[in-house]
């Protein structure tokens, strides 16, 4: 059973590094941050059920959910921010811009 | 039985979590997105974390989403390119190569898979306990974090406004 999980967790780091690597959205590099955190979530929960010592996990993870919110938010709001200033969210046509 | 529903549940989480950054809408990968913080609620749930689940259902599910919906239609790209959406997913032909690999060399490195080295549980206290006893340093970095957070916003806006 935990090798399983541990499966899904490379599959998830490997899919949120490559589309963090791959995209130029700048919404859809939050997005790979997301499912880079779902990954670390179900780590920090997979290290409570092997260590035996759950309430701790739990704790960290909710730690890292408002850790995860907070940095959203504020992501969103330079997001935001850009596309005032440059009318794209893309990263290329960001530079394109800014040349 | 519980074993196989686990088994299931993961097998959708990377599906839909595969799902999340191959939509080729922004707004339905958000809710892709969604769908991946609900099925790891239910994981969290068997794995013996209910506190846990709950809270990443009601903020990565519910806030997140309607964070990323809010930031969305703020900035609503208006000159989509044609031809767009096949190169965005010719990007990801790598991908079940890599996949492919990195499991391979798992495979390789340790064959079987045999990581259970399972502890038997040590004292089980109860989350309340950790959180405001063992771990309290912790909320206080939550409150600075939290603050700083809303600083952030806060700011952000008035230069918004001001531009």
């Amino acid at each position: 059973m935990l090798s399983i999980i541990f499966l899904t967790i490379v599959l998830l780091y490997i899919i949120g590094f490559y589309c963090l690597i791959t995209t130029r959205n700048l919404i859809r590099i939050l997005i790979a941050l997301e499912i880079l955190t779902k990954g670390i979530t179900l780590v920090l929960i997979y290290a409570g059920q092997v260590s035996g010592q759950m309430s701790t996990a739990q704790s960290m993870v909710i730690t890292l959910i408002i850790i995860e919110v907070v940095i959203l938010a504020v992501a969103a709001g330079i997001i935001i921010n850009i596309f005032n200033i440059n009318d794209s969210v893309d990263v290329r046509k960001i530079f394109r811009n800014k040349e | 039985m519980n074993n196989t529903v686990l088994y299931i549940l993961l097998g959708l989480l990377v599906f839909s979590s595969l799902l999340t950054v191959m939509i080729k809408n922004t707004l339905k990968a958000v809710i892709a997105l969604a769908l991946v913080s609900a099925i790891l609620t239910v994981i969290m749930f068997l794995m013996g974390a209910p506190l846990a689940a709950v809270f990443e259902l009601s903020v990565c599910a519910g806030l997140v989403t309607a964070i990323f919906a809010s930031t969305i239609s703020l900035t609503d790209d208006p000159t989509p390119e044609p031809g767009k959406n096949k190169k965005r997913l010719g990007r990801y032909i790598y991908l079940p190569i890599i996949i492919a690999v990195v499991i391979g060399i798992i495979f390789i490195t340790k064959p079987g898979l045999n990581f259970t080295t399972v502890i038997p549980a040590v004292s089980e206290n109860t989350v309340q306990n950790t959180l405001w006893h063992e771990r309290n340093l912790d909320i206080a970095g939550q409150i600075v974090v939290i603050l700083a957070g809303v600083f952030g916003v806060v700011i952000l806006i008035k230069e918004r406004s001001k531009n």
